[in-house]
């Protein structure tokens, strides 16, 4: 029994995150959005992670799929909190019986099993019965089949089936073995046969004087006896002990797939609650397959930088087809960070068939997504600055193929000039060859430029905007870069209106260039 | 034909060749470790001694060879590996056997043990006739087989073990446990097998495969008292067949044949070893045929390693150095300078090790190698347990090298490491210019690792080396050993050499 809801075929189940799911969560801004999507919920938030960073492998229509699940959530959303808290019941029901009673002998799993399903059963039916209420109203075709399959499967005559195992499986007519000799003579291939009862065992042992049999009984006192006698019937019951406990555990699991897709739609539901409240624009984006190149939209804004601040924030737009990379310019504190993280934001979340904070957005889908940011320390000492970021960028290279989506911000910029543009040059050139998509926040004049000499078509430019009076108004616009990155700004507005005291003969030692000639 | 020995030609007692105890510069060239290493977990057949015999033939060394090409096939070379598996699974069969105290346990041991051995020999025999055998080692025992397996006895051994395995496997039956501290036995017929029916209910939620919740028994060899009452009520339901298996026992008490045996043992001189080689090739390390020379010392290894070193590397994932060398016309001496750590050992080692494995006819690591055919090897490498007092020290590598001189001939291979490097420089010198002379005039050859920088320089005959560092981070090791110094590179760019991160090794990591 599937449940369906991410995927038309395959169950979701746990699924390992991606390597490098720390610095997507840190550069990306992540947990802001995971909180609001969580309300307080561990489970919410762990589940709402899980899915959105482990499903960059999804295709075009699975996303088309998941989005038309999520319409019906947002519609229906009484009816799938009332199933989500079925899913909860389902899978608490393990934590009501006093399991660690129950020895790790086939017995005690046996009996374990036998009192878990009989719990579980009430909730299977309780389902069926809300799935029955629910044809009409849902048009998602997850939903429909999910409604389908728990009519179809849990049907009371079904469940009856189920309670008379678990009534046989008591074995109070005893327990019958088949068995051949195996290694050294020892009995082997041990197999539980359906116990006769009192009649036919008559028929089995004595009847007719068909074969022979031959009868032991233990003297009561007789213990070490007994334990022999206890792990044959052990090893009797083995097989189906194994098979209850673990038919137990996959109907628990189909409550925990059943509660983690849900949560995941969940989550969804109250980021869609929150955002609607700040009044900020959301869409369902339109994928494109993943050897596309396409990056266009129309106020794409980050969402996690709306959801911590007060007032409305500023949203981009951008045009690019048959691009493989843009780079981007201009001011400091000009939007630049911002505006990576939400094209990393949105990738993700239309990549899980979540909307994105944007009014309209379409984009190629990518296998891997990467971030390379410029870290503010070395915390491990063991390398310099620059080592550190090559080494990142080494781990990065060995998970990259052809169509991965690659975001740089002011990489490679721990060496001189010089020096760290031709390094960037080389990596972006080669991974532009292998078809990896990039989008590069730089001040390195001589990188940025470099490419921009070069008038190569797959490449787009932004620049960070300021206005004549120097005020920046977080929006990119297309265009070349340019030398200075306005740092200008920055040091006249710190040092000249924070009245710090101009210090020249420091400002000469630490000149990188170091022209005390001039 | 009669078979002797697949690892020395035509010699009748074989294992009086052996010798037990290691040479004495396996220590030094750490070729003890390569020699643990190859037999880890083969104490049984006592391969050791295999490895420590040297004999300075050429023709043992071709016999090896031929045997190593043929086991290139490797169909062959895995037909060869569970045959030794099958016949180490039968003798653990006796060993636990023999401890068990019930007759009709035994019996049945015995019996598997010797179905074991005849359906081994009998697919040993199968499989050596379907393959292309050039090796005479080879051809001669296969031509001994066949006709082994075409005797009366060993079809009468066959064909008996398999009537008494099918009666066996023939028995059923069925035991009714109630709750009251009693069971029945008898035959059992057909009937339903209770625990697929319960499995086919539950098979609709079934995802994933579950967790295994059996129950892992202590499976002992021998019977507890219910499986004993249990089998004497098996026994009284089948008495035919319990009595054949008796008679069986008594007939084929002693069924192992001489020259099996020592092939057995033999031809894991060839899977131990190159199970060690595979070890290095899928780390992507080569192993080659050596050539071999008599007349001429113009020798060369391309891509060889120290085994011993790599095979530690190999596991950490951390990279192995290969180190080329050759001499050519007149040179036979390598002297070895340069910074510490920069792999000056592990290259003196490298040049001893060669040379041995090519000795023994075994494979050598590199691409490709020619090697002289040597009387002695001769070591001499500084010990620091041996530190007594300086004048001790400086003494007692002057009579060492002095008996080392004295029984190097011409076709000795001399490998010196450090010596004299606790004495001034100018002792050192000294010392270290009278012993170059004596062995320039002995013409043998010779790996001198030295802190002595004038060696390098001293004649035509002698060839010297550099171990380097990275330039810009001395701490790095290389393991490098050039003939001439490395040129340094740009720092940024150094770095992203190290890293694979220039614009040619992220196109050729990436695959479109």
């Amino acid at each position: 029994m599937k449940v369906c809801l991410l995927h038309p075929e395959h169950d979701y189940d746990s699924e390992p995150l991606p390597w490098n799911e720390q610095a997507l969560v840190h550069d990306l801004g992540l947990d802001v959005v995971l909180a609001v999507m969580a309300q307080r919920d561990k489970f919410l938030f762990a589940a709402s992670k899980e899915i959105i960073l482990s499903s960059l492998a999804t295709d075009v229509d699975t996303i088309l799929y998941r989005q038309r699940v999520l319409q019906d959530c947002l519609k229906h959303s009484s009816v799938v909190r009332e199933l989500y808290s079925l899913a909860v019941r389902g899978v608490e029901r393990e934590n009501k019986g006093y399991w660690s009673f129950f020895s790790k002998y086939p017995t005690g799993v046996l009996n374990r099993s036998l009192e878990l399903i009989q719990m579980l059963l009430d909730v299977l039916r309780k389902l069926r019965i809300l799935a029955e209420k629910q044809t009409d109203g849902f048009n998602s075709e997850g939903f429909r089949n999910l409604f389908a399959m728990l009519k179809r499967e849990l049907t009371d005559e079904y469940l009856d089936d189920i309670r008379a195992h678990l009534q046989e499986l008591r074995f109070l007519n005893g327990v019958l073995i088949s068995a051949e000799l195996g290694e050294g003579n020892k009995g082997a291939n041990y197999v539980l046969r359906k116990s006769p009862s009192k009649k036919t065992r008559f028929l089995w042992f004595f009847g007719g004087g068909r074969d022979q049999s031959f009868q032991f009984r233990l003297h009561p006192r007789d213990q070490r006896g007994a334990k022999a006698l206890g792990e044959l019937n052990e090893r009797g019951i083995d097989q189906v002990a194994n098979v209850l406990g673990q038919s137990a555990d996959y109907i628990l699991a189909f409550f925990k797939r059943l509660r983690t897709q849900l949560g995941f739609y969940l989550g969804c539901m109250n980021l869609h609650q929150a955002l609607a409240k700040k009044k900020e624009p959301v869409c369902l984006p339109v994928p494109v397959n993943a050897n596309e190149r396409r990056h266009s939209f129309t106020e794409l804004y980050d969402i996690g930088l709306a959801l911590s601040i007060r007032s409305q924030v500023v949203g981009n737009d951008l045009g690019a087809e048959h691009k493989d990379m843009v780079i981007i310019t201009g001011a400091n504190q000009g939007g630049k960070s911002t505006f990576l993280r939400s094209i990393g934001l949105a990738q993700l979340m239309m990549q899980a068939g979540m909307f994105v904070g944007a009014t309209s957005f379409s984009a190629n889908l990518c296998s891997t997504l990467c971030t390379h940011y410029r870290r503010e320390e070395d915390e491990t000492m063991n390398s310099g600055k620059f080592d550190e970021e090559l080494q990142r960028m080494d781990e990065i290279v060995d998970h990259l193929s052809p169509n991965s989506l690659v975001l740089f911000n002011e990489s490679f910029a721990a060496t001189n000039e010089r020096e760290g543009s031709e390094i960037a040059r080389q990596i972006v050139s080669a991974l532009a060859e292998r078809r990896i998509k990039m989008f590069f926040v730089s001040h390195q004049y001589t990188f940025t430029s470099g490419f921009h000499g070069r008038k190569w078509n797959n490449v787009t430019f932004l620049r960070a905007e300021r206005r004549a009076d120097g005020s920046r108004t977080y929006k990119l616009v297309q265009a070349e870069p340019l030398r200075t990155s306005y740092g200008e700004d920055l040091y006249n507005r710190i040092f000249e209106h924070k009245l710090v005291p101009e210090r020249p003969e420091l400002e000469l030692v630490t000149s990188p260039t170091g022209d005390q000639s001039s | 034909m009669t078979f002797y020995s697949i690892l020395f030609p035509g010699a009748e007692d074989p294992q009086s060749r052996e010798v037990a105890e290691a040479p004495e510069f396996f220590r030094d060239l750490n070729l003890h470790q390569v020699v643990d290493a190859i037999t880890a977990g083969k104490d049984i057949y006592n391969l050791k001694p295999l490895f420590y015999t040297y004999l300075p033939d050429i023709d043992v060394i071709a016999y090896r060879h031929e045997v190593l090409r043929d086991l290139e096939d490797e169909l062959l070379l895995g037909n060869l590996k569970s045959f030794a598996q099958e016949m180490s699974k039968m003798r653990q069969l006796f060993a636990d056997s023999s401890k068990l105290s019930d007759d009709r346990q035994k019996q049945r041991w015995f019996l598997e043990g010797a179905a074991i051995y005849g359906c081994a020999i009998a697919k040993l025999a199968r499989d050596l006739s379907s393959a292309q055998i050039k090796a005479r080692a080879l051809s001669t025992f296969r031509d001994y087989l066949i006709g082994y397996v075409a005797s009366a006895s060993f079809r009468a051994l066959a064909s008996d073990t398999e009537k008494r395995q099918a009666d066996l496997a023939s028995i059923r039956y069925a035991t009714l446990i109630s709750g009251a501290g009693s069971f029945k036995v008898s035959k059992y017929r057909d009937g339903i097998d209770y625990c697929s029916e319960v499995e086919r209910t539950f098979q609709k939620f079934k995802y994933g495969s579950g967790k295994d919740y059996r129950y892992k028994f202590r499976d002992l060899p021998h019977l507890n008292v219910i499986e004993a009452k249990v089998l004497e009520f098996v026994t009284q339901l089948y008495p035919g067949i319990f009595d054949s298996l008796t008679d069986y026992c008594d007939r084929y008490s002693n069924y192992q044949e001489k020259p099996i045996q020592v092939f057995e043992r033999e031809i894991q001189f060839y899977i131990s070893f190159l199970d060690y080689v595979e070890v290095f090739r899928r780390a992507g390390l080569t192993f080659c045929y050596p050539e071999i020379t008599t007349d001429s010392k113009e020798i060369y290894s391309e891509g060889g390693y120290d085994v011993a070193l790599a095979y530690k590397l190999v596991p950490e994932g951390a990279t192995v150095v290969c180190n080329d060398f050759h001499f050519k016309g007149q040179e036979r001496i390598f002297v070895v300078t340069g910074p510490n750590q920069g792999g000056k050992t592990t290259f003196s080692r490298e040049f001893g090790q060669i040379h041995y494995l090519a000795g023994i006819g075994c494979l050598v690591p590199g691409r490709a190698a020619k090697v002289h055919l040597f009387d002695h090897i001769m070591t001499h490498y500084e010990r620091n347990e041996y530190m007594i007092n300086l004048q001790g020290k400086l003494q007692d590598d002057v009579i060492r090298i002095h008996e080392v001189l004295e029984r190097a001939t011409p076709n000795s291979i001399i490998i010196l490491n450090e010596i004299f490097s606790s004495t001034a420089l100018q002792d050192a010198l000294f010392l270290s210019q009278r012993i170059m002379e004596k062995i320039i005039d002995l013409d043998a050859l010779c790996v001198w690792v030295t802190f002595v920088d004038q060696l390098a320089s001293f004649s035509e005959k002698v060839v010297s080396m550099v171990s380097t560092v990275v330039p810009h981070e001395p701490t790095v090791r290389t393991y490098k050993v050039f003939r001439k110094p490395a040129e340094g590179v740009a720092y940024a760019l150094s770095i992203a050499e190290k890293y694979g991160l220039t614009y040619d090794r992220i196109k050729d990591r990436i695959s479109l």
